[in-house]
């Protein structure tokens, strides 16, 4: 564990370097939050104050770009994140229905993890598969055609396959 | 080597859903099988706009579409339609108002029925990851015929010719903007003197219910990376710079490929195809706001900082990225590039009305048959885009509303179905052209709620700089949260006008300025509607929770299971007798309502 955090910790150092001395280098912050997220999860407290070092950018400042954008989590997302699509055709499609039983069935809201950390919950705003609609995303893959029976039992089977394991 | 058959199995997100990877994994061992890998060739594609019939598997010549496909499906068609040459009729799509036409276009070259495509001429029928596609459909011409033959000053000329105008919303004329960036920073324009310029292609598609930029993108990366480089040659611009979402991992790969492959054959780079003009395009990842589509809170993100929009004058096209002139424009807007180019402004000016020229692609969804990415001549109605090219409105159910523009648009009732599509028609009706989200409502939705839910979007997305929009649509989304729970008072349909109006005139960006744009549309369009909410506390819809009641019929048999699920205990009743609901204690969220296997509890 401790090794796989150095690593992490590594990897950023050097995506940082490769940009910082570009030219209008700290014009890639977002990019470098990205990436932060992209190993982290989300961005901690300690990652920011690392970027900021690195950067040579204050803190605050990063904190202020952080909590900006929507797609940075500031909290550690659960094993599996599930994205209910409340884009137009979604919500036409009866996406509050979907979502009202993914809040019964995990008892939790936007931007908030389940207890037990296997689930945590957000919004998405279209992900191009109207034709499809009611969508909801879990991790990478996406599921379609959704009722409220239908995402409960989806649920179900990821609680199923991570019992297996 | 020339292969007998193309094999196309549509990659679009609806298509990945329905896990077309297993079908792409079975053709091809029975392509192995059959010992046919020297003669097909197997591509992916970009969507194909029929998500609804997906997986999508398309076999050229003759370009016969298959529609939901599965993998049992397969050995039949490597069988009777590679082996034995003819088309399986059982899984052919015969009549499809989305592409058929699509396919017949490219088949003869010419241009008939009610699509037509220019942006995304390409989608669908390219393998989007090989550039020789691109290339084998004049890629990269018009950038070689704009290097070879044509000053700067005549691409501009071209591109005004053609009466192009911007796709991502506002409709300005794109080779207007290029003249003016052109001549930003020259010796007759004192403003910036530096001969740095930048080129943006806008990909943050931020209408939350349209996928029309992504898909182009997916669909054929390289048509966009040539407008741009062909954009940053008229003006004189080294660098150029996507800025797309986050949101889209498939779209940003395939574009890093484009860019790659652009580079290694000398599209990009210095010198390029041996002239003296040098170029280079970066991707910047957005990250989830809405206002970062603005232009110049899209450029504050790109330097680094928080997406808020600036006043205008100065506009980006005299000082724009790290203050230098910036010619940005919306991804269609870009793609439409190489065809004014080839094809000449002129014949581009053709196509389409009076004032508004070309085509546009609209993300056809909602409740609609056919659903999927589109592409009409200008001055198509809505009618033909609904009916014709979508078939109508499913399960038999009436035509209410059509929502154009997402959370900057407005809601258009059946009178305005013989509308043209055009910037002005559109504008007049009480609408706008916008991205080119198109959604289709019919009566099992309730306007109050669907401006409640584009306001809440707006609001939630408002960056917060100017009290008007701040401040304004948080107001407006009380008094509509008052009216959908029943609480509402006939002034308060006048306090949204007023405030709205308000808002509209007093905001210092686009998002505030159109924010009020669904409510005003709805309570212009949909009056009624309002009053019934406020007056007799009713939705017609059935969809404002608070101003409906659950009562039990006679049809209940005394599970108890709604008696359990209620988190009030609102219902009382013993075991295999009629249960009652107490409305007093009711908080309508309807999980009864769910639970019931005996359809014994009805929302009135
Ligand atoms: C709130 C807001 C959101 C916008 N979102 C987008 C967008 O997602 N994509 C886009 O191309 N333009 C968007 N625009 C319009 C851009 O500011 C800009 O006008 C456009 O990118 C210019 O390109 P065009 O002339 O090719 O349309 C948005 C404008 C506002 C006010
Ligand atoms: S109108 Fe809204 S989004 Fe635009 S600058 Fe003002 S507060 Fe920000
Ligand atoms: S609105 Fe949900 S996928 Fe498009």
């Amino acid at each position: 564990m401790e090794v796989v955090e150095k690593d992490k910790k590594q990897e950023l150092k050097e995506f940082i370097d490769s940009v910082k001395n570009k030219e209008h280098g700290d014009s890639y912050l977002i990019a470098v939050l990205h990436k932060a997220q992209g190993l982290y999860g989300y961005l901690s407290r300690e990652v920011m104050d690392t970027i900021a070092q690195e950067m040579q950018i204050p803190t605050a400042h990063i904190w202020g770009v952080a909590t900006f954008y929507h797609y940075f989590n500031l909290t550690p997302p659960g094993k599996h994140v599930v994205s209910v699509c409340l884009g137009t055709a979604c919500y036409v499609k009866g996406a509050p229905q979907i979502l009202e039983a993914i809040r019964n069935e995990l008892k939790i809201d936007f931007g908030q993890i389940t207890e037990d950390k296997m689930f945590s919950l957000q919004i998405a705003r279209c992900l191009g598969a109207c034709g499809v609609a009611p969508v909801v995303m879990i991790d990478d893959k996406i599921h379609g055609e959704m009722t409220p029976q239908k995402v409960v039992d989806v649920i179900n089977q990821y609680r199923k396959a991570e019992k297996k394991q | 080597m020339s292969k007998k058959y193309i094999i196309t199995i549509c990659d679009g997100t609806g298509c990945i859903q329905k896990d077309n990877a297993a079908i792409r994994k079975i053709l091809e061992q029975q392509l192995k099988e059959h010992n046919l890998t020297n003669d097909v060739r197997v591509n992916l594609s970009g969507c194909l706009g029929m998500c609804d019939k997906g997986p999508i598997v398309v076999i050229n010549p003759g370009y016969t579409i298959y529609g939901n496909v599965t993998t049992n499906d397969i050995p039949e068609i490597v069988e009777e339609h590679i082996v034995k040459g003819k088309p399986l009729a059982r899984l052919a799509i015969q009549e499809d108002h989305l592409y058929n036409r699509f396919f017949r276009i490219f088949g003869d070259a010419k241009f008939f029925g009610k699509q037509m495509r220019i942006a995304l001429r390409n989608c669908g029928i390219i393998d989007p990851e090989n550039i020789d596609d691109y290339l084998s459909l004049r890629g990269y011409e018009a950038l070689a015929k704009v290097l070879t033959d044509m000053t700067p000053k005549q691409v501009i000329e071209e591109v005004k010719l053609s009466g192009l105008r911007g796709r991502g919303g506002a409709g300005f004329p794109t080779g207007v903007k290029w003249q003016i960036t052109a001549r930003a920073g020259s010796p007759n324009s004192p403003r910036s003197a530096s001969d740095e310029k930048y080129v943006i292609c806008n990909a943050d598609e931020g209408d939350p219910g349209a996928f029309m930029d992504r898909s182009a993108i997916e669909g054929d990366p390289h048509t966009v990376l040539e407008g741009m480089i062909i954009g940053g040659y008229a003006i004189g611009a080294k660098q150029g710079i996507v800025y797309i979402r986050a949101e889209y991992p498939l779209a940003v790969r395939r574009l890093e490929k484009a860019i790659a492959d652009a580079r290694e054959h000398g599209f990009l780079g210095k010198n390029i195809l041996g002239s003296d003009f040098s170029f280079d395009i970066d991707i910047r990842l957005g990250a989830g706001a809405f206002v970062c589509g603005e232009e110049t809170a899209l450029i504050r993100s790109i330097e680094g900082g928080r997406g808020m929009p600036r006043p205008r004058p100065p506009y980006p096209s005299v000082e724009g990225l790290f203050g230098k002139p910036t010619l940005i424009n919306n991804v269609e807007t870009w793609a439409n590039i190489p065809v004014v180019i080839l094809d000449s402004g002129k014949w581009f000016s053709t196509v389409g009305t009076e004032r508004s020229k070309g085509t546009k692609v609209f993300a056809l969804a909602g409740m609609v048959v056919n659903t999927g990415l589109i592409e009409v001549p200008m001055g198509t109605t809505l009618r033909e885009i609904i009916y014709d090219i979508g078939g109508g409105i499913p399960n038999n159910k009436e035509f209410k509303a059509v929502q154009t523009g997402g959370p900057s648009g407005g809601c258009l009732p059946a009178k305005y179905l013989d509308t043209p599509v055009d910037y002005e028609s559109l504008a007049k009706a009480g609408s706008i052209m916008g991205s080119g989200g198109m959604i289709v409502i019919d009566h099992d939705s309730c306007m109050v709620d669907i401006a409640k839910y584009f306001l809440e979007f707006t609001q939630n997305e408002s960056c917060g700089k100017c009290t008007p929009c701040r401040e304004g649509t948080k107001r407006m989304l009380d008094i509509l949260i008052k009216i959908t729970e029943g609480k509402g008072e006939m002034y308060d349909i006048e306090n949204l006008e007023r405030l709205g109006n308000m808002i509209k005139k007093a905001s210092l960006c686009g998002l505030g300025q159109s924010a009020p744009n669904p409510v005003l549309s709805t309570i212009l369009n949909f009056r009624e509607e309002y009053e019934e909410h406020v007056k007799d506390k009713k939705c017609r819809a059935g969809v404002c929770k608070q101003l409906l009641t659950y009562e039990i019929t006679d049809k209940c048999v005394g599970c108890g299971a709604c008696k359990k699920v209620c988190p009030v205990v609102a219902i009382t009743g013993t075991t295999k007798a009629k249960h009652i609901i107490d409305q007093n204690k009711c908080i309508k969220c309807g999980a009864c309502f769910s639970k019931c296997k005996f359809d014994a509890i009805i929302k009135k």
